[in-house]
């Protein structure tokens, strides 16, 4: 066993973060999104993030919260509710944006974790994407001199990520079948902190049997944190399901500023124990039913 | 004249599923229910190649039903993460049936939003894969209510697919694998087979007039010397859609579940 020890809290997660920030968050729409550290963020005086997701709840939190400086987005959506009320209150009201394609997100970080400034690609052309000041083209330097879109990188200074079990060195597993972009999330970003379900010992990983859910080495990841349900109302499947129910309560904060202030004394700032009590309990959480997409 | 009753709802099935049958072994990716519905029939009668998903992460052998599920297993064939969806979009080896809030005369599409980009009226899903997806594969549309909210007269308020305007080309070069097939309406089906791919009515649905296509489309329509009536469901194809649909969730996407046959309606 080596000394290393990158077990912290929740605070002390928020606490390596800055104003100003890029943060990526991992997982995708209602699936596997690290809600515990957002909500972490949320109470934490934070501010002005650039924020790069497959967006869900954790843009909607933060651009409830008034977090969020620039979103840099494919789509911000909660599935089962397409719109996202929070996002899209915040977007009416003039929130800055880089819009991508899901694919060149994908690119961007892509881009980023390979230290390159950009990647060529024919995704956006043909629409308003690429008026963004963001883009440029380049004309291929080979015979067939086609003119294609530079996706630039999506260089994150930090990124923060829901995993299935960890040890206290960061390996890492993520059980679920869609692993979603979250290595490239963690290979673009200078920092990295990972939620996790459960903690264990590195024997109990079982990594030669579990290699395929083991999506990025230990040396990319700055801090473990435990916390059960981390990723609720959002999915972490095979461990939970989504909570439709409580996606409800959470769509309907947003129908009145009263109804987000009553959301947020409920189940943002108070701590996590007492947000898996509000929520039903582990019990309750560990039994919901399979949604379908 | 056959006396077999089949709703609107079943007409745009079995009109959208035709975009399928020509393709051979493909993703085939219908966004919504009766375009999902729309796959899976025509993987379950003419193009049994077609490869479909469960909305979530697998591809499944039989189409899986719309709504709640119940019964059968579903038998999982493959494993249909986003990374590889990505990969097989820029691979060309899918056909999505899309149901965008605007399309124009370029065949352009918009899921993003309404009014300005900086500070929109509306704000709706975001671009999500509809420009690459564009640009990769064929593409289809369905609208569930032509009508000039849809089908806008000038451009759409942001262009999220490309269509067939020069005017956004690179270089005044055709994105290589631009290809829009199908247009599938509540009143018609429509095509890109008009010179420099203008859209046409290819179809009619019972009981609907090219005039009342046209006062609902905010450009002009290139209308065929030959238009036909869209062809009725078979009673064959009828039982396949119920089996498909054990929820009837096809009977609750329009208003009112009304009947395919217009004629004499009034």
């Amino acid at each position: 066993m080596t000394g290393l020890d990158k077990r912290m809290s929740l605070d002390e997660v928020v606490g390596r973060l800055s104003d100003g920030m890029t943060l990526g968050i991992g997982g995708w729409a209602t699936r596997r999104k690290p809600m515990e550290l957002v909500r972490a963020i949320l109470r934490s005086p934070l501010k002005d993030l650039t924020v790069v997701s497959y967006g869900g709840p954790d843009v909607g939190l933060l651009a409830a919260a008034g977090k969020l400086r620039k979103l840099i987005f494919a789509f911000v959506s909660l599935d089962h509710y397409p719109l996202e009320p929070h996002f899209r209150a915040a977007r009416q009201g003039g929130l800055p944006v880089l819009e991508l394609d899901e694919g060149l997100l994908h690119w961007g970080l892509r881009a980023a974790a390979m230290r390159l400034p950009f990647l060529p690609t024919r995704v956006g052309i043909g629409t308003d994407l690429i008026r963004q000041d963001a883009f440029r083209t380049i004309v291929s330097p080979f015979e067939d001199r086609e003119e294609l879109v530079a996706m630039p990188a999506l260089k994150l200074d930090a990124a923060l990520l829901h995993v299935h079990r960890a040890d206290a060195r960061g390996n890492v597993l993520t059980l679920s079948a869609d692993p979603f972009f979250d290595e490239l999330m963690v290979r673009a970003a200078d920092q990295v902190y990972v939620s996790t379900e459960r903690l264990t010992s590195t024997a109990e990983l079982d990594v030669a049997r579990h290699s395929r859910y083991n999506l990025i080495e230990r040396t990319a990841i700055t801090g473990v944190v435990e916390t059960p349900f981390g990723a609720h109302p959002t999915s972490a499947a095979p461990d939970y399901q989504l909570d439709l129910g409580h996606l409800k309560t959470y769509v309907d904060s947003a129908s009145s500023p009263e109804a987000w202030t009553t959301y947020r004394s409920r189940f943002i700032d108070v701590s996590p124990e007492s947000y898996l009590a509000a929520v039903g309990g582990a019990e309750k959480l560990a039994q919901l039913p399979v949604p379908v997409y | 004249m056959s006396e077999l009753y089949y709703s609107l709802a079943e007409i745009m099935i079995t009109a959208a599923a035709e975009t399928w049958r020509d393709d051979g072994e493909v993703l085939a990716t219908g966004i919504g229910p009766l375009p999902r519905l729309a796959a899976s029939l025509a993987k379950s009668t003419f193009n049994p190649a077609l490869q479909l998903t469960d909305g979530e992460v697998w591809f499944t052998t039989e189409p899986v039903p719309p709504g709640p599920r119940t019964g059968a297993t579903i038998e999982i064939e493959g494993l249909a993460n986003y990374d590889r969806v990505f990969a097989t979009v820029w691979g060309g080896k899918r056909h999505a049936m899309v149901a965008p809030v605007q399309i124009d005369r370029f065949g352009q599409t918009n899921i993003s939003v309404i009014g300005s980009h900086s500070r929109p009226k509306t704000a709706m899903l975001g671009v999500r894969g509809y420009p690459g997806n564009s640009v990769s594969h064929p593409n289809s549309f369905f609208f569930p209510a032509h009508n000039t909210r849809a089908f806008v007269a000038n451009e759409v308020d942001y262009v999220c697919s490309a269509g067939y305007n020069p005017e956004r080309y690179l270089a005044r070069r055709p994105p290589a694998r631009l290809d829009l097939r199908l247009i599938v309406t509540d009143l018609a089906v429509l095509d890109f087979g008009g010179p420099d791919h203008a859209i046409r009515v290819r179809s009619l649905h019972p009981g609907v007039s090219f005039e009342q296509v046209q006062d609902n489309t905010g450009f002009s329509l290139l209308r065929p010397e030959h238009l036909p009536v869209t062809p009725a469901p078979t009673a064959e194809q009828l039982a396949i859609i119920g089996r498909l649909d054990p929820n009837q969730v096809r009977k609750t996407v329009l208003k009112g579940d009304p009947p395919g046959d217009r004629r004499g309606a009034g």
